[in-house]
């Protein structure tokens, strides 16, 4: 039998790589695995057309749009208001519908930047 | 909630049960820590079994999950997989149809999983009875497939293919199929072995680490089940399913040996057996329970001076290539026997198909008659089978084919009605 050429990820919990390279099929493990790190698929804020624009004098800073957010990309900054981290919201749009104060606007990509 | 008995070891005992019987014992001597069930018939009482086990308290540490079909037994077993146990299921027919996509994902994710296959007739029309196309379906999903041609085999071969699975250098899926209710149904007698010699010859139970390639930590995140883009590794990955399985037949081999040495049965080279072949002439190789009869038919023959013999074809994935070769360049003419159809192919049977295919650029230039018989369940009894043989014999000797040769294939025992 050949032997294993591929890492066993299993022996050495501890140390495991965060990010595996392999240059041809005989190094590869029985199947990919992907360990978190960030931005593996690219910077997906890149997909967005809306932006969503969170109105301050609106907000109440209730929190459902950082509960809705399907992608974890609404957070609280230290006076307590929500930002979007736009390197990674694909605009969806959720957050909008949700906002039970209507204070969060989607706007088009191509009018936040030119106008 | 049953009380486990802790202390429950099985002692080595011979009992006449019905095949579905002798695989439930073999998921209980291999110690299976996951089943996942739903019935569909002849499969059924193997799950049945299991159950009353598991309630009797005589299966320690097994969690036997009912879910609501075929899809989510197999979806549940991933599950149970993933997180590093043995897993065992069974399944037949329509059930393993509608099973399919998962058992992609199963082989893909390159999971030890055993699951036993008591084959069916796929409808319509409307059957439950022997008939291997329901496991052949799975051709290409990167499961190996094995056929049982008895009872006691059933056992052995569930116990064998833990060991084959769960080898490193493996961690592929396998199917044990044997023929609905033929097997499945009828009773023979069957060493159930003990315990302790099945727990020495099995690889350990998994530990909390799992299967070395996947193991699932809260703590230490990872995903399974990527998207690769047509730029990745695909290729690369589908290849190494492929080339593993060809390295299987080496596993195969080394575990029938040590199969024998530890329990006293054997099963030729694991992946093929041959019977009176050395000095025969005609020879028609079989797989599931026809390879047994066959060979009472061989010796019924030999009795009256024909120079007949016989052969097993054990696996079907991987496909023993070199073996197969090395039979058919020991006889004139060799049947294949099919008890599965593969429509449009080039023979129309799947593993006579494979057989030509493997002959092709071999230089054996011995001759291939497929054969159809027995599909749904239509009894081959021993006389078809001496039949099968004497036509071959005739065919040696005055070249002249069977009357039912149909598109190059020879479909024996077809009905008609004066």
């Amino acid at each position: 039998m050949n032997k294993i050429k591929w890492k066993n990820i299993c022996e050495d919990k501890e140390k495991r790589p965060e990010v595996q390279q392999y240059r041809n099929w005989e190094e590869l493990p029985p199947i990919p695995i992907s360990l978190p790190i960030e931005a593996s698929m690219g910077m997906t804020g890149d997909w967005r057309t809306f932006r969503p624009i969170i109105n301050k004098e609106l907000c109440t800073k209730c929190g459902i749009c950082w509960m809705y957010c399907p992608e974890g990309v609404i957070r609280k900054n230290e006076e307590g208001d929500y930002e979007v981290d736009f390197s990674f919201c694909k605009g969806c749009g959720v957050c909008a519908k949700e906002c039970p104060n209507k204070s969060i606007e989607m706007i088009r990509e191509s009018e936040v930047k030119h106008g | 909630m049953v009380e486990a008995q802790e202390d429950f070891m099985q002692e080595q005992e011979t009992k006449i049960i019905k095949g579905n019987v002798a695989a439930a014992y073999a998921a209980k001597s291999a110690r299976v820590q996951v089943i996942s069930a739903y019935p569909i018939t002849p499969q059924t009482t193997v799950v049945e079994k299991l159950s009353e086990f598991v309630d009797k308290g005589e299966m320690p540490g097994t969690q036997y999950i009912k879910v609501e079909s075929e899809h989510s037994v197999m979806a549940s077993i991933i599950g149970a997989s993933v997180a590093g146990t043995r897993t065992f299921t069974a399944t037949s027919g329509q059930g393993l149809f509608y099973m399919y996509e998962m058992v992609h994902w199963a082989a893909g994710t390159r999971l030890p999983i055993v699951t036993t296959i008591a084959s069916r007739g796929p409808a319509p029309p409307w059957n439950i009875w022997a008939d291997f196309t329901d496991v052949i379906s799975c051709r290409d999903t990167g499961w190996m497939i094995s056929f049982a041609s008895g009872h006691q085999e059933i056992y052995d071969d569930i116990l064998m293919s833990y060991k084959i699975c769960e080898d490193h250098d493996i961690l592929l899926p396998k199917f044990v199929a044997y023929g609905g209710f033929i097997l499945s149904h009828t009773s023979k007698p069957v060493i159930i072995e003990d315990q302790e010699a099945v727990d020495a010859f099995l690889p350990p139970l998994p530990d909390e680490r799992g299967w070395p390639h996947i193991f699932l930590d809260p703590e230490r995140p990872m995903m399974h089940g990527n998207l690769i883009m047509p730029s990745g590794f695909y290729s690369e990955f589908r290849l190494k399913i492929h080339h593993t399985m060809m390295l299987a037949k080496q596993k195969i081999k080394e575990t029938a040996r040590d199969f024998e040495k530890a329990f006293g049965r054997n099963y030729g080279n694991g992946l093929v057996e041959e019977y009176k072949l050395n000095d025969a002439e005609i020879a028609i190789l079989n797989y599931g329970e026809l390879a047994m009869q066959i060979e009472q038919a061989v010796d019924e023959l030999r009795e009256e001076g024909y120079k007949v013999g016989c052969a097993k074809l054990r696996y079907f994935r991987p496909f023993p290539t070199e073996e197969v070769i090395d039979i058919s360049k020991k006889v004139k003419i060799l049947g294949v026997m099919d008890r599965a159809t593969a429509f449009g192919s080039p023979t129309g049977g799947p593993v006579s198909s494979e057989v030509k295919s493997s002959l092709y650029n071999s230089g054996v230039s011995t001759k291939i008659v497929p054969i159809i018989a027995g599909l749904g369940g239509r009894e081959v009894n021993l006389e078809q089978q001496k039949n099968q043989l004497k036509a071959l014999v005739k065919l040696n000797e005055t070249g002249e084919y069977p009357k039912d040769m149909i598109d190059g294939t020879f479909w024996d025992g077809l009905l008609e009605v004066e």
